[in-house]
Parts: C-alpha cells; structure tokens; sequence
C-alpha cells in the first residue's frame, strides 16, 4: 500500500514536497450524472492531494483534488462491488469512488480525515506550493494590489477625510488595518471613544468615498447600546461623517440585520442606533440573515443539485425551498439601496451588522461594484475583495475552514457575495472587464489555500505568520494569466456600463437565475457546449493576428515597391497570405455523446453510446496540470474545441486535428459527418 | 359583411401606453377593419402607430367620469393601455375591437389586403415545395419516391399534394394504410439521415380499436421502410402517449401497433403533454411572470406550479430519444401520438435539428418549420386562436408551437454557435403564428390554403423575413457551422426559462 510517489506517477516537478503516500488500485470513480459509467483507475494520497489516475492507456485521465478543498467525507455501505466513499468539496465538486476492499476504503478515510483538518497554518500548501519564482518576483506580486493607491485614486486624503494612524500597531481595534480613512473632524479622541462603544472595537471607518458629490460609504459593527446606553464620542463620529459631506444634512445608519436579530442583540448589551440620540441620521434595517441560516440555505441548495435524476418540480420546489435566491436578492437589494442613496441622494452611508465583517462587508462591495466602473475591471476587483474584505478583517479562516475549527462558524459569505457579482454581470453583460472563468478561479481559491491572500482571520495574523515573505500571490498569479479572464464583451465607453449600474426599479423574480457553471460546474455536460466567451476572445486574438500579420505585410510591400523604384523591374507578384479559413469547423471537438435520455434503448443488446468526454470535466490530464493550474478544470476544457482555435495559426489553414481526437470516438465521426 | 359595419365609433383622442421604456403617445386614434392606429398629429415627430387588432387577445375596459381605459393583452404577450377621451367613444370602440379582433373567416383577413413594398405575390411559395427536400433525399438514397396519391387532398386531408414514401409501395397500398390511420395520416418520410441511413418517419394512431384490427398494407409500408434502410434494420415507434392512454384509445377506435403484426418494430412510450393542459401551463406561466407582487421564493414555486419548464424537458428529450436512436442504434424511428399533428412535429422537427446541420442554417430552419409544421398539417388557426390572456377559450388551442420555438432556444442557449439564427427569428415565428399580415401561418392544412387560394393571394412571410434588412437582425453573429449532432443536456440545471420575448414587456409602468 505505500509507495513513493515519484516514481509511480508522472509528477509535475511543482508538488516536490511528498511524502510516502497511499496507493490503492482498481478503485472506481463513478459518474454522476450516469452511475452506470465508472472509470477504473488508481487512487494516490499525496501530503497535499488526492490524485485519480484512470488505467484507460490512451487517456490515463487524472483528477486532482486538493485536500484543503475536501469539504465533507462520508464512508457508505459496503456493496457487493466494494466500499463506497463520497467526498465532496468546497468547490462543488462531488467525487464518488468505489474501493474494492474495505480495509483499504478505511484506511483511505482515516487518512482523508486528517489531512482534510490541518491545525496549524504551516500545513498549508500555499507553505509548501512554490511556482518557481524568485524572491524579487514573489515581493512583485504582492505589490500589484496597493491600497494607498486605491484610496488616492478615490480622491483621498481631501478637505474631508485624512488617513489616520490611531490604529498603528493595531492598539484600538485588532481586526481593522493600520492604515485608515476617517473624517477629518473625529479626532484620536472621539475615535477610540467611539471603538469602545462598538462591538469588538470595530469603529466607523471609510469604505468608498464617491468624489463626485463627497457622499461615502462607512462601515463599523454594531454599537454597544443595549436598551439605553449612549456613547458621546460615537454620535460625535457619525456627526464627523455627516460634517465630511457638505452636502446632505443627514446620513444614512443601514443595519443590514433582521430587524428581530438587531433587537435580540439589545439583551446582550449590544443593538443598534437610537434615532433619538444621534442628530441627523436616518436608521434603516434591510434584513440579511445570518452565517447559520446562509450555511442551511446553501446545504440544502447543494441537497438538490445532488438529487439523481429529480423532476422539474423537485428541483424548483428544492431551490425555492433552499430560499438561496431569495437571501442574494438580499444581499443585492442592500447594495442597490446604498448605491442609490450615495450616487442619486447624494448621501452618505453607515453600515453595519452584528461585527461587520460577514453582511457588511457583502453589502459595502456590491454597493461599490454598482457606484464605481473601476471596481468592475480585473485589477479594480482584486482591489475591492482586498479593500472590503482582506482587510477589514473578513475571517477567512474561520468561515472557510481552512483550519480544523468550529464548523458553526463556517459560512458561504464570499460565495455569496461572488454570486452577486455573477448576477449583475448576467445583467450587464457588458460591464465587466473579467468573465465568469474569472469569479469561479477566485472561489476556488479562497478554499484552495494555494495562495497566501486569504489566510488568517485579519491583517494582524497575517503579520505575525509573515504571509508576504512565505507564500506568495493570488493576485499576482490571475494577472500573469490575465488573458483567460478577459470578458470578450466588455465596453467600457458605454452609456448603460459608465458609472452607477442601474437595476430595474420595478420588483422583478426572474433577475435572480440559479447559477449552475458554479454549483454544477464539474458536471461539464450541464453546462452549455460551447463557450461564447472562449470563442469571441479566440476571434479577437486572431483578428490581432492578421492585423500584425497585414501591417508587416503593407511595410514589406513598401520596401519592395522602393527597390521597383530603384530597379525599375517588373517582379512576379508577391504572393498573397495564404487563404484564411474561418473558425467553422473547429468547433467539431464540441462534439459531445447524448446523455441517457432514456433507459429504455438498452433493451437492444447494442453498443452503448459512447459518453467518453463528458468526464473531463471531472478528470484533469497531465497536459493541463502544466498549465497555469492544476486545479482548475475550468482551464483544461478539453471539449469547448474553442481552446484549439487559439493554437492555430491565423494562415494554417488546414491545421491538424485537436490533440484529444484520438481519445474520443466523437472526432473520429466529425471526420465522417464531414466527408 | 362590410368591416363598417362593425366599427361603432372610427377615431377618438387618446393616450397610448406601451411599457416603462417608451414614452406615452397622445393622438388621435383610428379604427379600420384591420388596424388600430394613433396618429400622433401633424406637428408630432413620432410616427404613426399601428396594431394589428388580430393580434389583441384580451380586452378589458374601465370607465371614468369623462374618459375610458381599454386594456388590450396581445397575443405575443405585449399590454397595451389606452386612455380615451369620451366615456360613449370608448366603450364603442372597445366594442367594436373585440368584434373585429375575433373575425374567424380567413379570406378577409388582413394578409388578403397586405400588399407591402418590394414584394411580389408568390414569390417565396415555391421556396419549399415537398419536391425540393425529396430532391434532397433523392440523391442520399434510392429507396424512397414522391407520391402524389393525395394530389386532390381526398387520401389524407391534412397533407401535402406530395409525400414522399418508401419506392416499394404504391399509390393503392398508401390509400389503404392511410384509411388504417386516424385523418388518413400515413406513415411517410420526415428525415433521412444520410450518415446513418436511416429515416425518420411519422405518422397518426393506428385504428386498431377494441377489436385490433390489423392492415396489411400499413404493415407491409412499415417493413419496406426497414428494407430501405438496410437488411435487418430495426425500427423504434415512438408514441407520444403513455401506454395506458394508447390503450385507452382503442376504446375510441384508436390504438397503437400490435408487436406480432409489425416484425423488426419496437414500441417505447414518452407521454408528451398536449392539448388542454399544455395550454393551462402556458397561461399559468405567463400569470406567473406578469405578477409582480410575489417574493422570489413564491415565484419559483409559480415556476414550478406551471409545470411549462418539464414539458420543455420532455419534449427535449423524447426528441434526443428519437435523434440518439437513429444515429446511435441505426434504427428507424416512427413517431405518432393520436393526430399526428402535434406533439408528433414537435418531436420529428426537434430531432432533424439536432441531427441535421443543414436544418439549423437560417434557409434550412425555415424550410424546417414550412415542412414539418406548416406542410406536415399543424392547425395553426385552431391552435392559435388564442393565446394566455383571452377568456374566450375553445378547447382546440395548444402553444405546442411555442413550446417547439422555446425547445429550439434552449438547443440554441447550449450550443450559442450551433445555429445561424438568433432568438429574434424564433420571436417573429411565435409572432407571427398568432397574428400576422403574412399568410405563411394561415389555415389548418394545405388543403384549406388551397380553397382559400393563400399562395397566390397573400404574402409569405420567408419573404418578408428573407429581404435583407429583416436577415440581418435575425442572424446569430456567433454561426459557426458546426457538422455534428448538437446533444442538448437535459438536466434540470441545464434548462433556462425564456425570458426572450414575453417577459419583460410584462413589466408594470406605473398608474399614470
């Protein structure tokens, strides 16, 4: 059973940190979407994954599966065939192997279940993942993203707001960063006075500043009030915030709590605002409900996308049950209120929830993302998650559960904030500069742990562990890669994608769609079979192609002209370019096998269909893990066909055949369909 | 009748309401036999509007002090509101539209008075002639022929003059089967698949009744399909009922193939709703999407209430079913349901476009929709008389067309550069099938165009669709021919509800 990984399997050089792993042979790795397909393959444990290698000799498919990514493992009823073990993962993905003897399968899970709860953050793999840049490299990529320069690009520090140093070595609050923004009239004083009368000393501090009219949106966590108790300083500093925009004489005070949860929070000496004893607010609950209720919501959404063969009523009737679509409407509405009250009101904006780290920050990044066209571009995204979430503290440790923790603590917060986003780029299909491949990379690795970017629970253990000088980048690393993320579509001259997104005004159900490229995104035959994205940035690459091609083609005509001048010698023509042959049949790898649309047809003892490359999703090839990542199937799609298109030379013509044609029956009949 | 006769009151001022986006027109408004139409005066910069009143499905009226408002729900889902000055002018012409908007003759409808620029009459009715696709077939194999045993439409009323049958049998044994089918529908080619040699073939019922009955010559044309496909070929009769209503239909006469009398033939059942009930869950849907007061979670149970989403799933997957059996199994596929002219195209439509390259070109989508459902004898005038708002129902209206047009999109939401049409041609065709000035969509049958003389004396809408300009908006910028089959997923996840068309324009524009 052990074996020395290296030798057995064809290792990318990157994994170097293995130890003696667990090997078990013919284990079968069984389709979802038809259980009666199953591959036969090996299963490795390495220190860091799990790896699937198929025995089919032509194929020798492969799925990786990070252990950090292992969400739940369950060990089933030994059958017949053998012992089943069901892992799912914090990606979505559901992995269903069937190992023949149960001693193994035990071993295997004893092993999984460790590995799949590290304790200390050494065990990470963004501590042993090393992409083989030097130390220059790694200090550049964390440079990319600066939020000194963000905060400049807003307009700040102005008449209005000036960075502050209260919180230097993190003495007021030790979730917040050091560097903040806060009105110019709140002195230390009134800071610290006001932290003291705000839940984990989260005082009032500057998200986005919309230089356009000074209204701004603040964020801070809930005040200590109880049922009576005041705080000075903490009217003075919402005074502060109302005294930094000279042009409303209110703000707004959103508690994005249920209004019950908010005054259930009074008996504990917490609760929300007074109207009474604030001058000039205007205090608004909108409702979001809390990570307990968030986690049910997505389990059981996930209950549904799990359903073998459901009916349509099941599946609408669970999705509606999961109230999943109804809590990201939420979620939205809280975003659109705010962005309307700071672009058309002209007015600024507090808000918070229980601690401001969960609600707060979902609502303060979708009210951004509306206001602010820069926040919709790749950098300017990156910028956000890092604004509004790395450091305000978002507890990424604790609601992801990258350590083994308390799994009442673990929450799909920024799941659902990264769905929000894929639901207005649904609606604007033109407003965002990054695609869907884009949000899906991003997700995945706020779990993979991969990247040192979302470790921790705040700023100041991500000091303390060094994260800078020991792991490096996600950011650094989608920027490299910055060509797959590209939305072929974006515009950003547009009237509808320049400043504040406008929603309808008009309540509407069907804006909010059931997002299957996330949930169901390694059951690659759900997903449509050709990607539009994919092929309009093929067709723009190509159109570059031939423009450079054109342009050194007219200055070589020029020359030769010049030296017909010279020469006054009737040359044979310059031949043309070679024929261009369009992107048509290229798309014949989108080939893909009918599913069972019914069962009956077995009833002829014939061949069955062959269903080969539905699985690839699922199964990562050797070629793709050299590719940028190893984890994500997303860029190994194999079956688009649109991926050959890029390889192509623009005057190829004929080229040759995808790389996967010998693998699948489907190429072999485009051939036939076509001859 | 003269349309004067009808119209109590010709013109009234008036305010125009079309949806939150356009602005409100003021005018005054017309009514002639055909049209509705609000001049906007001559210092105005708006153009003249203009509804077809065929196209009204609903018509509800209020009365003020001084003024009426008509409510008029069209049958391609628009609302409109109209604010008229004079209670007795509205209330007039709100009569006098329900009246013209429900004229059931045919010959004096609108596409008989239609005579646009740039058209000639007759120009695209010989388009597509059932010899234009037999030439088709005719050179991928020798086994079929065109007969033209129903020339005088007396074997099969709801044929075309020509059909194209297996080369084997002839013009009498084709007379005889086709009294052994209900309306004299017998088993005649759809679709030949070249690579595959096989065909699909549809039919009716078989009046097999109590007694089960059997037919010689309709058992000797089904054996001569299998023989033209290849020796020991095997077929698939797809019936689009349930086993226990095909059962139950022998009751009535009806029935489904016996196994013994029919070698090589195997029978699978998809129940495919039809009918009634199909046209409920359209009207349920469509109230669904235009109430507007519900949280999402009731909408989706709406969603699901309406059932529409698992009829597109079905209808979706018989045809895979049909299309997979073909081109997988090598077998032939006959379809029928009762008529054979409903549920029985949609499925033999569905299946040639995921099959056949050619059909999913914007020529040969076209030719796809006048062969298989204009043609083949869909009853597109009793189907869609009515659409989801009118109270006035028979029983005969079914959207099984619409069904078809929101299949085709889901085929085009998965494969986005498969087809070379956009959603815009499905919109005209949904359009067009309920109230249109072309006469493409008119009559039940070939037969009833033939009396009503539609070929020569209206326009077909290929035409109008086909005349550069209209081209251009209908085309999918993303066509890349694409050889294959195109197998659509029909995991729920994967099916989308189409908010195209209807939707939106349902939107509420505020009580002004």
């Amino acid at each position: 059973m052990v074996f020395s990984l290296r030798k057995h399997s064809p290792q990318p050089e990157k994994y170097t940190l293995l130890l003696e792993g667990v090997k078990v042979e013919n284990v079968r790795l069984v389709d979802r979407i038809s259980s009666k397909k199953a591959a036969l393959g090996t299963l490795y444990l390495t220190a860091t994954h799990v790896i699937f290698v198929e025995n089919a000799p032509d194929t020798r498919k492969e799925t990786w599966i990070l252990h950090s990514q292992i969400s739940t493992i369950e060990k089933q009823a030994t059958a017949a065939t053998g012992c089943p073990l069901l892992i799912r993962c914090k990606n979505f993905q559901l992995l269903q192997l069937i190992i023949p003897q149960e001693r193994d399968c035990h071993d295997v899970y004893i092993s999984l279940i460790r590995l799949a709860r590290p304790v200390k953050y050494e065990e990470l793999y963004c501590f042993s993942f090393n992409p083989k840049l030097d130390k220059e490299e790694r200090e550049q990529g964390w440079m990319l993203i600066d939020l000194s320069e963000e905060y400049k690009r807003m307009g700040l520090p102005n008449n209005y707001w000036q960075l502050s140093d209260v919180n230097r070595d993190y003495r007021v609050c030790d979730s917040y960063p050091t560097e903040l923004y806060v009105p110019k009239s709140a002195t230390a004083h009134i800071i610290v006075g006001s932290s003291k009368f705000r839940s984990r000393r989260r005082f009032p501090a500057l998200s986005y500043y919309y230089r356009d009219n000074h209204a701004s949106i603040c964020r801070s966590s809930q005040p200590l009030s109880g049922f009576s108790a005041r705080c000075l300083e903490d009217e003075q500093m919402l005074q502060a915030i109302r005294k930094a925009n000279p042009g409303s004489d209110f703000i707004y005070v959103v508690d994005t709590r249920p209004k019950l949860n908010a005054m259930a929070n009074r008996a504990a000496g917490k609760g929300y605002e007074n109207e009474d004893n604030y001058s000039n607010i205007k205090f608004q609950f909108i409702g979001i409900e809390n990570i307990h209720v968030m986690r049910n919501s997505l389990q059981k959404m996930l209950e549904v996308c799990e359903l073998k063969s459901p009916s349509m009523s099941d599946f609408l009737w669970g999705l509606e049950n999961s109230g999943w679509l109804r809590h990201i409407k939420a979620i939205m509405d809280a975003g659109i209120f705010i962005a309307k009250a700071v672009s058309e009101e002209g007015v600024s904006v507090l808000v918070h929830c229980s601690d401001g780290w969960d609600r707060t920050a979902q609502v303060c990044s979708v009210a951004s993302l509306l206001l602010d066209p820069h926040y919709r571009t790749l950098k300017g995204f990156m910028v956000l998650i890092e604004k509004d979430w790395i450091s305000f503290g978002h507890k990424f440790n604790h609601r992801y559960g990258n350590l083994d923790g308390d799994p009442k603590e673990i929450s799909p917060v920024i799941d659902q904030f990264i769905e929000c986003v894929w639901q207005l780029m649904e609606q604007f299909p033109c407003a965002f500069e990054f695609n869907e491949r884009f949000l899906i990379h991003i997700q995945h690795h706020i779990y993979s742990c991969q990247f040192g970017n979302f470790l921790c629970n705040s700023q100041k253990e991500r000091q303390e562990l060094k994260i800078q000088e020991r792991t490096y980048s996600l950011w650094a690393h989608l920027w490299k890669n910055r060509a797959d993320y590209m939305n072929p579509l974006f515009r950003d001259d547009h009237s509808q994608t320049r400043g504040t997104l406008r929603l309808p005004t008009t309540p509407c159900n069907f804006l909010y769609k059931f997002w299957s490229g996330m949930y169901n995104r390694f059951e690659k035959g759900l997903q449509p079979r050709q990607s539009v994205t994919d092929y309009l940035m093929a067709v723009k690459e190509e159109t570059q192609q031939l423009e450079e091609e054109r342009e050194a083609l007219e200055e070589r005509l020029e020359k030769i002209q010049k030296v017909q001048l010279n020469h006054t010698k009737v040359k044979a023509k310059q031949s043309e370019p070679s024929k261009h042959s369009g992107f048509s049949t290229s798309d014949n790898s989108t080939a893909n096998t009918p599913q069972d649309y019914s069962g009956n047809m077995k009833s002829f003892p014939s061949r069955s269909p062959s269903q080969g490359d539905e699985d690839s999703a699922l199964i990562l090839t050797q070629d793709n893990l050299k590719s940028s990542d190893p984890d994500l199937s997303a860029n190994s799609d194999q079956e688009s066909g649109v991926e050959d298109l890029s390889c192509r030379s623009p005057s190829g013509g004929e080229c040759a055949p995808s790389e996967d044609s010998g693998k699948d029956r489907d190429s072999d009949e485009a051939v036939f369909l076509t001859a | 009748m003269e349309f004067s006769d009808l119209i109590r009151t010709g013109r009234a001022q008036a305010k125009l309401l079309r949806g939150p986006e356009a602005p409100p027109l003021r005018g005054t408004l017309c009514l002639t036999g055909h049209h509705l139409l609000l001049s906007p005066g001559p210092q105005a910069t708006s153009e003249l509007w203009l509804l077809l009143l065929r196209s009204v499905d609903s018509i509800e009226k209020r009365v003020a002090s001084d003024s009426g408002t008509i409510t008029l729900r069209c049958k391609d889902l628009r609302v409109l509101q109209l604010e008229i000055e004079g209670v007795e002018a509205s209330l007039d012409i709100a009569r006098s539209i329900e009246a013209l908007s429900s004229l059931e003759s045919v010959i004096t409808s609108f596409p008989f008075f239609y005579r646009p620029k740039g058209l000639r009459l007759g120009d695209a009715w010989h388009f597509h002639p059932p010899e234009r696709y037999y030439k088709r077939v005719a050179r991928e194999t020798n086994a079929w022929r065109l007969s033209e045993v129903n020339e005088d439409f007396s074997v099969c009323p709801s044929y075309p003059r020509a059909v194209i049958v297996p080369r084997s049998v002839d013009d009498g044994a084709l007379a005889r089967s086709a009294r052994f089918r209900q309306g004299g529908r017998f088993p005649v080619l759809s679709y030949h698949h070249a690579p595959s040699g096989t065909v699909l073939v549809r039919s009716s019922q078989p009046l097999t009744g109590p007694q089960k009955r059997r037919c010689a010559e309709d058992e000797e044309l089904l054996r001569a399909v299998l023989l033209g496909a290849r020796p020991g070929a095997r077929g698939f009769i797809v019936d689009t009922r349930s086993s226990q209503a095909a059962k139950q239909a022998r009751m009535t006469g009806g029935g489904t193939e016996a196994k013994a009398a029919y070698p090589g033939w195997k029978r699978l059942h998809r129940p495919l709703e039809r009918g009634q009930p199909l046209q409920e869950s359209f009207v349920r849907l469509v109230e669904a999407c235009g109430d507007l007061q519900q949280s999402t979670d009731s909408w989706l149970r709406r969603l699901e209430g309406c059932c529409w989403l698992a009829h597109v799933k079905e209808a979706l997957s018989t045809a895979c079913l049909a299309a997979q059996g073909m081109e997988r199994e090598g077998a032939c596929i006959l379809v029928h349901g009762a008529e054979g002219t409903d549920s029985t195209l949609l499925v033999t439509s569905l299946a040639q476009l995921i099959l056949d390259p050619l059909s999913r070109t914007m020529a040969g989508f076209q030719e796809l929709v006048e062969r298989e459902w204009i043609q083949a004898g869909h009853p597109f005038q009793l189907r869609c008389a009515h659409s989801a708002f009118s109270h006035a129902r028979s029983k005969h209206e079914a959207p099984t067309f619409l069904l078809f047009l929101d299949c085709v999109w889901q085929l085009g939401r998965q494969f986005p550069l498969s087809l070379e049409f956009g959603e815009g041609l499905l919109l005209a065709l949904f359009e067009h099938a309920y109230a249109s000035p072309f006469g493409t969509f008119l009559c039940n049958s070939e037969k009833e165009r033939c009396l009503c003389e539609v070929r020569t004396r209206t326009h077909s809408l290929w035409s109008g669709l086909n005349q550069p300009k209209e081209r251009r908006k209908l085309r999918n910028p993303l066509y890349a021919p694409n050889p294959l089959a195109i197998w659509p997923s029909v995991e729920l996840q994967s099916l989308r509800l189409w908010q195209g068309d209807p939707l939106p324009q349902l939107l509420p524009w505020g009580a002004s």
